[in-house]
């Protein structure tokens, strides 16, 4: 996969466009018509969500999807650039919502219930990043991973026991600052026929942040830190002969990663006025992160953009259409079933392994090297 | 007070388990020299080069850059301090373009590689310093191609390129010139003489060809059995009947 990248690379190089926007993105456009196209819409739809949709589930899927495209993005710094394999990252998804929720609980609703538990949860997760980072020093990748994997776990553990502060399996409920609450009101008038209240400044304050912070790792992966982090995934041994010490930038690369994590938890828990063991703690929530990668296209980061769009509309819609399915085929034997609304995971599963024997580069992988042959071609 | 080596190693040995693969080797550096160190395959000559560049620990002995101990640093800390090493078998970043692969060397040596909120397409500095080192191994036609892509003698020189890149004081070759074929190997022999010429580097060569060794070197030490066993101008050195059984007899029979 990475050699399949490798010229595209080069075309780059070659030309290299000047301006804002390639500024804003770091000089790593996306190189093909097709994804940008896509990235536009995206992005557009995002943009514009309060005012293109109508009822708060169509909002509720979109704040989910910066969110994710946040925690994807800082995942893929770890795997597709830094060839790291950590299943840690839900852990300060995690801390973020918690120190969100914790404060906001505990301290009462406002900003600066806010500022302290953001404050707090980066401080807790850079911390132990580092020391997860620092333990890569003597150990191979396969028992970092299970490393990993282990403080994870005792962390989650923790999380249900410690219910006296967590909430454990029940989580905690809050109340925002006032400035983000429905029935805030910053505008008389409505702008462009919609009433503005604190819930739409809620989804534009994840948006923007989301926005910034993805730009952010774009412009840390397309550094000169960011190609030395290549150069450890391509060959660790040779990168460290060149005066590169691999452990050193390992940890950094851990650190910054999992600090947007806990950004994106933090705006999750903001979202829905709660944080729990479900809802940024889970396993099962790593197993998403890993799909949302592998199906946008590792070491790419648009593919966060892109997997995260694909997989949380399917998460929310996919069962809305397979149940409109099912009661169209209903009389038909076997299918209805088949169709049925809980067997989408099922369907997700297929479709994962399909784009993955199909594109093994991604969805972004996919159309930069299609949008390279009509180039040469 | 007489300035200290280059580089020293001092009663250097490493076993691994029961084998003793470098022997208390004590050997001096002299800064400005081109010290060839030749021996059987198996005589621990590459392993004594991983003992040095720290790529191995060593069971005793000490490593000395510019007389300051450097035994308890990895290969980053002593690329560092000056050491730069090609690798015997080719080691690279597969995915990345020759330029890249040069750039990242360039970038080591200016210390860059801790800038996280600049574009590395920016640094025009470094790209063309990158550029200015492909030139002179003769790739920079091949600049937008992966090693994986490249030829073999390609690949050995673009190894050469990431060295010269790392602008050590001291230079370690190791076979720069092996499965090189021969129109190839006269390019790698005039950088390595350049290097020399310069006057200012230490360099370390191991090397196989005793036309190679005889034309380039100041010094020449044998390794035998993970032993030095011989130490000496190279006319000398070559002419010795312990360097003729050890080793050329070896070599005669193992090409014969």
């Amino acid at each position: 996969m990475t050699r399949s990248s490798a010229p595209a690379r080069s075309f780059t190089e070659t030309r290299i466009r000047r301006g804002p926007s390639s500024w804003l993105l770091s000089s790593d456009t996306p190189r093909s018509w097709a994804l940008s196209l896509i990235l536009i819409v995206i992005v557009t739809c995002l943009a514009a969500a309060p005012f293109l949709f109508s009822g708060s589930q169509p909002l509720s899927t979109a704040a989910k999807i910066c969110v994710f495209v946040l925690l994807v993005a800082s995942y893929d710094l770890l795997l597709g650039y830094t060839g790291i394999v950590s299943f840690a990252h839900t852990m300060f998804f995690g801390i973020g919502g918690y120190g969100i929720a914790i404060a906001l609980e505990r301290l009462g609703p406002s900003w600066e219930s806010v500022a302290v538990g953001l404050v707090a949860a980066l401080a807790l997760s850079a911390v132990l990043a580092a020391v997860i980072g620092l333990l890569s020093l003597r150990v191979r990748a396969i028992f970092f991973s299970m490393i990993t994997l282990a403080v994870a776990s005792a962390v989650a553990v923790l999380a249900s026991q410690l219910s006296a502060i967590t909430g454990g399996e029940d989580g905690l409920s809050f109340q925002l600052p006032a400035e983000l609450r429905p029935a805030f009101r910053p505008f008389a008038e409505p702008i462009l026929g919609l009433a503005i209240n604190g819930r739409i400044l809620a989804y534009y304050m994840i948006f923007i942040t989301a926005a910034v912070l993805f730009l952010v790792l774009l412009r840390v992966v397309n550094s000169p830190f960011g190609r030395v982090l290549q150069a450890i995934r391509e060959n660790e041994f040779r990168a460290e002969a060149l005066g590169y010490r691999v452990v050193a930038y390992r940890t950094a690369a851990s650190v910054i990663s999992a600090m947007a994590a806990t950004v994106a938890g933090a705006l999750l828990a903001l979202w829905l006025r709660y944080n729990g063991p479900d809802t940024t703690l889970s396993f099962s929530i790593m197993i998403d992160i890993l799909l949302m990668v592998v199906i946008g296209g590792m070491g790419t980061l648009y593919g966060a953009i892109i997997g995260a769009a694909l997989f949380v509309l399917a998460q929310s819609y996919l069962q809305v259409l397979m149940g409109a399915g099912s009661q169209t085929l209903s009389g038909i034997p076997i299918l209805p079933d088949l169709v049925h609304p809980d067997r989408w995971l099922l369907w997700l599963g297929l479709l994962f392994i399909v784009s993955v024997y199909a594109f093994p580069g991604g969805i972004v992988g996919h159309l930069r090297k299609r949008g390279r042959s009509h180039e040469l071609g | 007070m007489l300035s200290p080596p280059a580089l020293e190693t001092r009663g250097l040995t490493i076993r691994f388990g029961g084998h003793v693969a470098v022997n208390d080797v004590s050997c001096r550096f002299m800064k400005g020299r081109l010290t060839a160190i030749v021996g059987p395959n198996g005589a621990g000559k590459t392993t004594y080069f991983n003992l040095i560049s720290g790529q191995l620990h060593a069971s005793a002995g000490k490593v000395l850059i510019e007389g300051s101990d450097v035994t308890g640093l990895g290969p980053a800390g002593r690329a560092k301090r000056g050491l730069g090493r090609a690798f015997q078998l080719t080691n690279l970043f597969p995915g990345l373009t020759a330029l890249e692969n040069v750039r990242l060397a360039v970038q080591s040596r200016a210390q860059a590689g801790w800038s996280l909120l600049s574009v590395w397409n920016d640094r025009r500095d470094l790209i063309a310093r990158a550029e200015t080192i492909l030139e002179q191994v003769r790739l920079s036609d091949k600049r937008y191609v992966t090693p994986s892509a490249l030829s073999h003698g390609d690949q050995r020189k673009l190894e050469v390129a990431l060295l010269i890149a790392m602008e050590p004081k001291i230079f370690m070759f190791d076979e720069p010139t092996a499965g090189m074929s021969v129109d190839e190997v006269p390019t790698v022999l005039e950088l390595i003489q350049d290097i020399k010429d310069r006057g200012n580097a230490t360099v370390l060569l191991v090397e196989h060809k005793m036309d190679v060794v005889r034309s380039l070197a100041d010094r020449i030490i044998v390794l035998h059995n993970g032993n030095l066993v011989a130490d000496g101008e190279p006319g000398a050195v070559i002419a010795s009947p312990v360097v003729q059984e050890a080793y050329l007899g070896l070599e005669a029979s193992s090409h014969g």
